[in-house]
């Protein structure tokens, strides 16, 4: 079969098995539009911006295991998709995405949108091409997604110069199987001494702890982690972007851990004899005081990436490798203990927890008046059954959803946990609704997020992928003003939104359902009137109480047992 | 404790690649003290040398960081093992008596030589460990009108070799 350089890409992309490839035309991929007009098997989502498109592709990518695919024009069509990139690459997420740059011989002349973007994109991708010959297209593509798809996953970002898509010149095309780098051999299987030396620990500890991350969901480990920690019974706290592997009303789940994770979590981090991480990277706000973490604790660290271990927190048994082989050998083991395994010897550690947990710790006030933005999330928790795929964007509504919907299964809660990007949620849930036609999606946003990429309403129109839009309105940067009132004596330096537009009239505008709530004791049937309208996107427009606040909080630079109680909990200052 | 460490890489030899090696460093706020690459005797692979300084874990991660990068194929550290390291130095000096007694009274034991006289200024080559040459310059610092320093290249010793 003979094919031009565009037909190549898109014929490639057909072979790799991509339903979607979200992008937006410019001069230098014209021939690989073109490529696209001319075929059916892949289709092509025009988002209203570039940075819609990758975030499109990472939700689509989060929510059902499959790379997410951009394509997107040089210059500003490559510069517009970094922040997505950036997004995709901080918590490893498999993306390809395709950019055009001008033809060969231009390159290097400042020529019209040119810009280098395998050297703007460099740090920030897992991998990236400039493809410099057609006949190298179809293997470039293949590393592509190899790579991306590898190892710890991660944004890859192949650049293709104008002119080797050039509709005029042909080349013989075969997509090939598999690709061997001799740079690049991502699977590495745990070491079996390693895990032995685990167990033993395990075997040992009195006061474990399972913490475990998103890598547990990049791995497909969930059930394997499941397992273990029901034959354990030891307690699991989940990072942000763990939630969901293990089942967040599980009796042994202690929620989230970090910054704003539950007083029960991180105060057993803090007093813990054994802590076993599981695809999990010790990021600064999970970890808080380097210099006080986890004092009493050996550490267990299980991670495809080597990079990852040690590199903030010295771990004492690292296992490098596959996440799920390893759990089924760690699993192994410890069935082969027996009924010399013995539980009985942690009941006292879990009558501590207990404790912990009677404080309450994320209790706020349920006589306010006002809508609290944790009241809306627990209620959206009861009209979706808790079976909802939730997005998020950024800030404290972020937190509040992270708190207060427990999610049972992996790939439901969707949002930037590495970059923190304003402007994810929408678009994210937007390709979540691509890879789920039928399932219920939300995007649990703030006034001040939602404007960042507000324009996917249009293309939600267009594809017609109904999302429920849950706007926890503050009329604050929120998250910015918490930290405002925490350290800087309530100066709200710019925190405050003025002159915000009407939500309802702006998602009617852009054809969808608007909805404004403004009474607590409309929150639940406004939601589950949203929800019964199945076949459309509607912007529910809460206005929350103005200066809540996510509590506990650990302000940054201190140790897990020094955390902001909330005002509501049963929490009294010495009683720990 | 901060130790010096020389670090060995073959890297693919593609467009892009030095700059990823370099990008980590900046990117990471890694110290390099000097880096030098060129082709190999198979023209797809560069080795590249480069120095660096830093406390055991941050060599740690330097190296995990690097072996990360898709386009490096192998990496030795040469400080862990009996390793051979040279630098090379071409300086530019005035032509004078006690500088020629000087360059060869080195040439006795070591590779020191004058490479070139022009105009009455001389080029002396100078190839050795590089805490030999740091000495050697800066018992020169007044003499010298120009410098030019290769960085450290260095091979392990025996049968040992970083090689495909
Ligand atoms: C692109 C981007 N810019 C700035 C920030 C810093 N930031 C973090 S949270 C936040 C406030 C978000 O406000 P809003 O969306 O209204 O959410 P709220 O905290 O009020 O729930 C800001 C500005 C960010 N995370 N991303
Ligand atoms: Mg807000």
């Amino acid at each position: 079969m003979e094919l031009s350089g565009g037909e190549i890409v898109i014929q490639s992309l057909k072979d790799e098995g991509v339903e979607y490839v979200f992008g937006y035309p410019g001069g230098c991929v014209l021939h690989i539009y073109d490529a696209i007009f001319k075929q059916d098997a892949v289709q092509h989502v025009l988002v209203r911006h570039e940075q819609g498109a990758t975030h499109a592709a990472d939700g689509y990518a989060r929510s059902s295991g499959k790379p997410g695919v951009v394509l997107v024009t040089s210059g500003p069509g490559a510069t517009n998709a970094v922040t997505g990139i950036a997004t995709a690459f901080m918590d490893s997420i498999p993306m390809v995405i395709i950019t055009g740059q001008v033809p060969r011989p231009v390159i290097g002349t400042d020529a019209f949108q040119e810009v280098d973007t395998v050297g703007i994109t460099r740090p920030c991708v897992k991998h990236n091409f400039l493809v410099k010959n057609v006949s190298d297209i179809a293997e470039t593509m293949k590393k592509a997604f190899f790579i991306a798809t590898s190892g710890r996953p991660g944004p890859v970002v192949v650049d293709i110069p104008k002119d080797i898509t050039d509709p005029n010149i042909k080349v013989p095309y075969s997509y090939p199987e598999d690709v061997s780098m001799r740079s690049y051999q991502p699977t590495v299987s745990g070491d079996i001494g390693q895990t032995r030396k685990a167990v033993k620990l395990i075997q040992e500890a009195k006061r474990p702890v399972i913490y475990s991350g998103g890598g547990v969901i990049l791995g497909e480990a969930s059930e394997e982690l499941r397992t273990l920690c029901h034959t354990l019974q030891f307690p699991v706290t989940q990072t942000l972007m763990g939630l969901g592997a293990f089942p967040g009303t599980d009796p042994q789940s202690m929620g989230m851990l970090g910054m704003h994770g539950t007083y029960e979590a991180n105060m057993a981090m803090h007093d813990s004899d054994l802590i076993i991480a599981i695809g999990a990277r010790f990021d600064d706000r999970v970890t808080g005081k380097i210099a006080e973490f986890c004092p009493h604790a050996k550490i267990i660290h299980i991670d495809v990436d080597p990079a990852s271990i040690s590199k903030t927190i010295t771990v004492d048994v690292p296992i490098v490798g596959q996440v799920k082989p390893i759990l089924l050998d760690m699993l192994a083991q410890i069935e082969g203990l027996g009924e010399t395994f013995d539980r009985a010897r942690i009941a006292d550690w879990w009558n501590k927890i207990e404790e912990w947990r009677a404080v309450d710790c994320m209790a706020y006030d349920m006589n306010s008046g006002t809508i609290k933005p944790q009241y809306v999330i627990e209620q959206l928790y009861k009209v979706t059954k808790g079976e909802a795929f939730v997005t998020s964007d950024v800030g404290q509504h972020q937190m509040f959803a992270a708190q207060f919907y427990p999610f049972d299964k992996p790939r439901r809660w969707i949002n930037s946990g590495g970059l923190g990007t304003m402007g994810f949620g929408l678009p994210a849930a937007m390709g979540v609704k691509f890879a789920h036609p039928e399932a219920n999606v939300a995007c649990v946003t703030g006034e001040g997020s939602i404007q960042m990429c507000l324009q996917e309403l249009s293309t939600m129109l267009q594809y017609d992928t109904p999302v429920k839009v849950i706007n926890l309105n503050n009329g604050f940067l929120g998250m910015v003003r918490q930290w405002q009132e925490f350290t800087y004596k309530r100066r709200y330096s710019h925190s405050y939104l003025e002159a915000l537009p009407d939500f309802k009239k702006l998602a009617e505008a852009y054809g969808h359902v608007g909805m404004q709530i403004t009474k607590k004791e409309d929150v639940e049937p406004a939601l589950r009137e949203a929800f019964a309208m199945k076949d459309r996107t509607v912007f529910l427009d809460f206005l929350t109480d103005t200066e809540e606040n996510v509590y506990p909080m650990i302000e940054s630079g201190k140790a897990h047992n020094d955390m902001v109680m909330a005002p509501s909990s049963k929490y009294k200052k010495g009683s720990s | 404790m901060s130790r010096q460490h020389i670090i060995s890489l073959l890297l693919e030899n593609e467009a892009g690649a030095l700059s990823r090696v370099s990008g980590l460093f900046s990117a990471r706020a890694y110290n390099i003290e000097s880096l030098t690459v060129a082709p190999t005797q198979d023209p797809s692979l560069s080795r590249l040398t480069l120095v660096t300084v830093g406390s055991e874990e941050t060599i740690e991660q330097i190296k995990k960081q690097l072996n990360k990068l898709v386009d490096v194929v192998k990496l030795i550290d040469l400080s862990e093992s009996f390793s051979l390291e040279r630098e090379l130095a071409l300086i530019k000096v005035k032509k004078t008596d006690a500088i020629v007694n000087k360059v060869e009274a080195l040439s006795k034991d070591s590779s020191a030589h004058i490479t070139d006289e022009t105009d009455g200024y001389l080029i002396i080559e100078l190839a050795g460990e590089k805490p030999w040459l740091d000495d050697l310059l800066l018992s020169l610092t007044d003499d010298i009108l120009e410098i030019v320093r290769s960085g450290v290249i260095g091979l392990s010793r025996g049968e040992r070799a970083l090689s495909l």
